[in-house]
């Protein structure tokens, strides 16, 4: 294509065991947003390195070429990688926590990028900073230059290495899942920056993602990627109104979305690693419409419309068939409530106050939040990050110490602490915590880490209690073989997966979920939610679940609480909500929530 | 024995070589020894001969019976006092950390006390007070030891406290032993494991001082230490009384680190699965 920023070129990246990408052909237009989704492991951080020069470390770059505004990227010295990085191509990582340096105030940190491709002693260097900060609608003033990384929220944070991005004014900008971690509303204020930063200044960005929701509002046309191949390419509106490819079907279908009733699709499975790819196509182990003939070989990429190509033999039924393909499940629609009945309440949390304190002050977490809990019922705690909702979470299991309020459970008030609550009490309520990286001891056997509740909880004798853990490994539909493995051998759906397993094993009535979502991509986000539904539905759970996104709340929960500020500011039926929200804060949470604009949305309700 | 020579990698596996010959010398040394520690075998200082392979110190004694009857003391001492140190260190750094506040002031304020002493002022107090030995050495390395290795555990243990499985064992109720000792204490492995390297071998340094010094054994005892400062004089005469168990001495110390540096070097032991490095996102 001419007119081009940046070509990729039938791109072949290998890693010892096989390709990280292969046969790769995209291109960006100037001004133009392209995004790149794919689940974890299909290769979308190794794209987004090639466009950097750049390969993962014991890799090497075997065919193709890429070029960007002219200049091959690919195989040159690191002197010359040194002068392109930055002006030609600038890049905006996943995590600002870890690209700020926490010791270097946030306006140098900025200048310092500019001084790389300027004379040191040139003077409009600080006057470039600013305009960049500025860019990036940062404040510009002095005393924002000064602050430190930890003195500015996440999304400024972001805002700082987009700032670094453009300061030195590249042909094309390259973002690795730079909303991951941000809360909705940040989220969408970034995202609506994006598009101001590239009508402003006409750079070509490549926007990498698992969550097709959150670029869907963005790009101007889509890239599909899996295993390390361009599934389908084309314009946002036809791909996200008509997928030709299974995959794509099934990644639209994971996004929850609040004005469905039913829920989301979970895909289930996970790319298959470098190493194991099958011979014919990659997808299809996990496909619906598989035929002998996509064992074969690769399905080549073919044109099925206007700039609309597809890697796959049964393209022509994709668009009628995947609604029923076999790999998609549905998730149950809640049950609609309309008002918690007395007699029925398990859990009442009642004027809760609670504060964290630092060294020199007191942040207030919870302001006197009252809400109730019935028995099967799941009650959504909805907010933008420092609402106080895991503080909230915390509380109720006792770990953290409310400075005022009660905690009801089943008529009789809790221990403010765990160290005040009886055996029984504790067994009854289980936090299933946010991070999947951290919930789960990296030392131990998950068999070990999911018998231990039953044990401690249930005095159960230690063969009774691994029996049980590895019927509750199947029961969270893990091989049982999980059970002799470390968590550092699982990917982030199955830790998260053993964890939900581990707060079963207590057989608790209350399930405290915080955020247990956030961290998964959305196609494995859609399997766990799937799977707290069904555990639901089989174990009468009541479920207390944390969250900041309005579509996984909207598919799993029968009433929600918008917090803001530590105080409830809106509560009821979910569809309620969600439809009409009544305070500002719900609004502009309802507002924000990503959600696919060419779904139609008429059909998607009527089904199910 | 395959995953520990991977989990050490070329380097470290000679360090624990250097570490396994150093202590078999030390402990099967005074079996084979030809000579007993305190037996006169000729004249003083007389270079190492077909008879006495390291030749005789000062008193005529030979010195290789005496480096194979000495090593077990110093080992002995060292790893007692370390032993003491780290079973009362980490037992304070454990409950410091899981209970701030006035807990944890009482236990740590005193440690920052005894860590402005210098260790030679503790044991030459130590020595005044109660005499001369064995237990005194123990005693003072052992009280040296403690603050630097309670500071250690309490913030290995205080990063991991925070972590969520932590979090989930406190909520089922578990006892703060179970939690110091289940849940933290093997995730902390690996900077206790740096922190040893340098410890271990400044204790034997600190052991042999003190022998040196006279605080600790005494003669006619058979002793690294001791036969370092017995035979200081007759340095030119006959190096190797001296030279001997000095290089035993550094051997062990650099062998020590060697090793514990690539016991905790990343990647390698602990979760050092590929698949944990690439589900780096999640």
């Amino acid at each position: 294509m001419t007119g081009a920023i940046a070509e990729v070129v039938g791109v072949r990246v290998e890693a010892p065991g096989g390709a990280l990408l292969d046969h790769v052909d995209l291109t960006v237009l100037p001004g133009e947003v392209l995004g790149v989704v794919g689940e974890s492991g299909s290769g979308k951080t190794t794209l987004a390195l090639a466009l950097l020069g750049e390969t993962p470390p014991g890799t090497r770059a075997t065919a193709g070429r890429v070029t960007v505004a002219g200049t091959p990227m690919l195989h040159v010295t690191p002197a010359e990688r040194r002068q392109h990085l930055g002006r030609i191509v600038a890049y905006v990582p996943q995590d600002p926590v870890l690209a700020l340096n926490p010791a270097m105030r946030v306006g140098r940190q900025v200048a310092e990028v500019a001084r790389a491709h300027h004379d040191r002693r040139d003077e409009t260097i600080d006057t470039r900073a600013m305009r960049a900060l500025r860019r990036a609608e940062l404040p510009g003033d002095p005393s924002f230059l000064r602050r430190w990384p930890h003195q500015i929220s996440g999304g400024q944070q972001q805002r700082v290495t987009l700032a670094q991005a453009v300061v030195n004014e590249p042909r094309l900008l390259v973002l690795d899942e730079p909303t991951t971690g941000l809360d909705v509303i940040t989220q969408a204020d970034l995202l609506a920056q994006l598009r101001r930063l590239r009508d402003e200044a006409g750079c070509g960005i490549l926007y990498v993602t698992h969550d097709i929701a959150a670029v869907a509002g963005i790009a101007d046309r889509l890239a599909v990627l899996y295993a390390g191949r361009v599934v389908e390419e084309g314009p946002t509106s036809t791909l996200l109104s008509q997928p030709r490819h299974p995959y794509t079907a099934a990644l639209i279908d994971a996004v929850p979305d609040p004005r469905r009733a039913r829920g989301s699709a979970g895909l289930p499975g996970v790319v298959p690693p470098v190493g194991a790819r099958p011979s014919g196509c990659s997808f299809a182990p996990r496909c619906g419409l598989v035929e002998r003939l996509c064992l074969d070989a690769p399905p080549p990429p073919a044109h099925v419309g206007t700039q609309h190509r597809v890697a796959c033999l049964n393209s022509e039924r994709t668009g009628s068939v995947v609604v029923s393909a076999p790999t998609v499940r549905r998730v149950s629609t809640p049950s609609p409530r309309t008002s918690p009945s007395p007699a029925n309440t398990l859990l009442v949390v009642e004027d809760l106050h609670a504060v964290h304190r630092t060294r020199r002050r007191q942040v207030v977490a919870a302001a006197g939040i009252s809400f109730s809990l019935d028995r099967d019922e799941c009650v959504a705690l909805l907010g933008a990050s420092g609402s106080g909702k895991s503080t909230i979470a915390r509380c109720i299991v006792g770990l953290h110490r409310p400075t005022a309020g009660t905690v009801r459970l089943g008529g009789t008030i809790l221990g403010r602490s765990v160290r005040h609550r009886r055996r029984d009490q504790r067994r009854r309520i289980q936090l299933v915590p946010q991070n999947p990286a951290d919930t789960l001891d990296p030392s131990r056997t998950v068999g070990e880490q999911v018998a231990r509740p039953a044990r401690i909880l249930r005095r159960r004798s230690a063969r009774q209690a691994v029996a049980e853990a590895v019927e509750l490994l199947d029961q969270v539909r893990l091989p049982t073989a999980v059970a002799a493995r470390r968590p550092g051998e699982l990917s982030g759906g199955e830790r998260q997966r053993v964890a939900l397993a581990r707060a079963l094993a207590a057989r608790p009535e209350v399930l405290v979920c915080d955020e247990i979502t956030s961290a998964l991509d959305v196609s494995v986000q859609a399997v766990v939610l799937d799977l707290l539904a069904d555990l639901r539905t089989e174990l009468g759970l009541a479920m207390v679940f944390i969250s900041h996104d309005l579509g996984v709340v909207a598919s799993v929960a029968d009433r929600v609480a918008v917090l803001a500020d530590g105080r409830v500011c809106e509560t009821g039926p979910t569809r309620e909500v969600l439809e009409s929200p009544r305070t500002p804060v719900a609004r502009q949470l309802v507002h924000a929530a990503p959600r696919l604009p060419y779904r139609d949305v008429a059909d998607a309700t009527s089904v199910s | 024995m395959r995953r520990l020579s991977r989990a050490l990698g070329p380097a470290g596996g000679a360090g624990a070589l250097a570490v396994v010959v150093i202590l078999a010398l030390a402990l099967v040394g005074p079996f084979v020894a030809p000579h007993g520690a305190a037996e006169r075998v000729g004249a003083a200082f007389v270079a190492p001969t077909s008879e006495a392979w390291l030749g005789t110190d000062q008193l005529g004694r030979d010195v290789l019976s005496r480096l194979l009857h000495g090593g077990r003391s110093m080992l002995l001492l060292s790893c007692a006092a370390l032993g003491l140190a780290y079973l009362v260190g980490g037992a304070i750094g454990l409950v410091a950390a899981l209970a701030p506040g006035p807990v944890e002031t009482a236990l740590m304020r005193p440690l920052d006390v005894l860590l402005a002493l210098p260790p030679f002022l503790v044991l030459a107090v130590l020595a005044t007070g109660s005499g001369r030995g064995a237990v005194v050495i123990v005693a003072a390395v052992g009280l040296a030891n403690i603050p630097g290795i309670a500071r250690v555990v309490r913030t290995a243990a205080l990063e991991v406290s925070v972590r969520g499985w932590v979090e989930a064992a406190t909520a089922r109720g578990e006892r703060i032993a179970a939690i110091a000792c289940r849940e933290i204490l093997p995730n902390i492995t690996k900077p206790l494991l740096a922190d040893a390297g340098v410890r271990i071998t400044t204790a034997i340094s600190l052991v042999g001082t003190a022998n040196f010094l006279g605080l600790g054994l005494q003669p006619p005892l058979a002793d690294w230490g001791l036969m370092i400062a017995e035979n200081r004089s007759g340095l030119l005469l006959q190096p190797w009384a001296v030279l001997a168990p000095a290089l035993c001495i550094a051997v062990l110390a650099v062998g020590v680190n060697v090793t514990a540096d690539a016991l905790t070097q990343p990647g390698r032991r602990y979760g050092g699965t590929p698949a944990a490095i690439e589900g780096g996102r999640q």
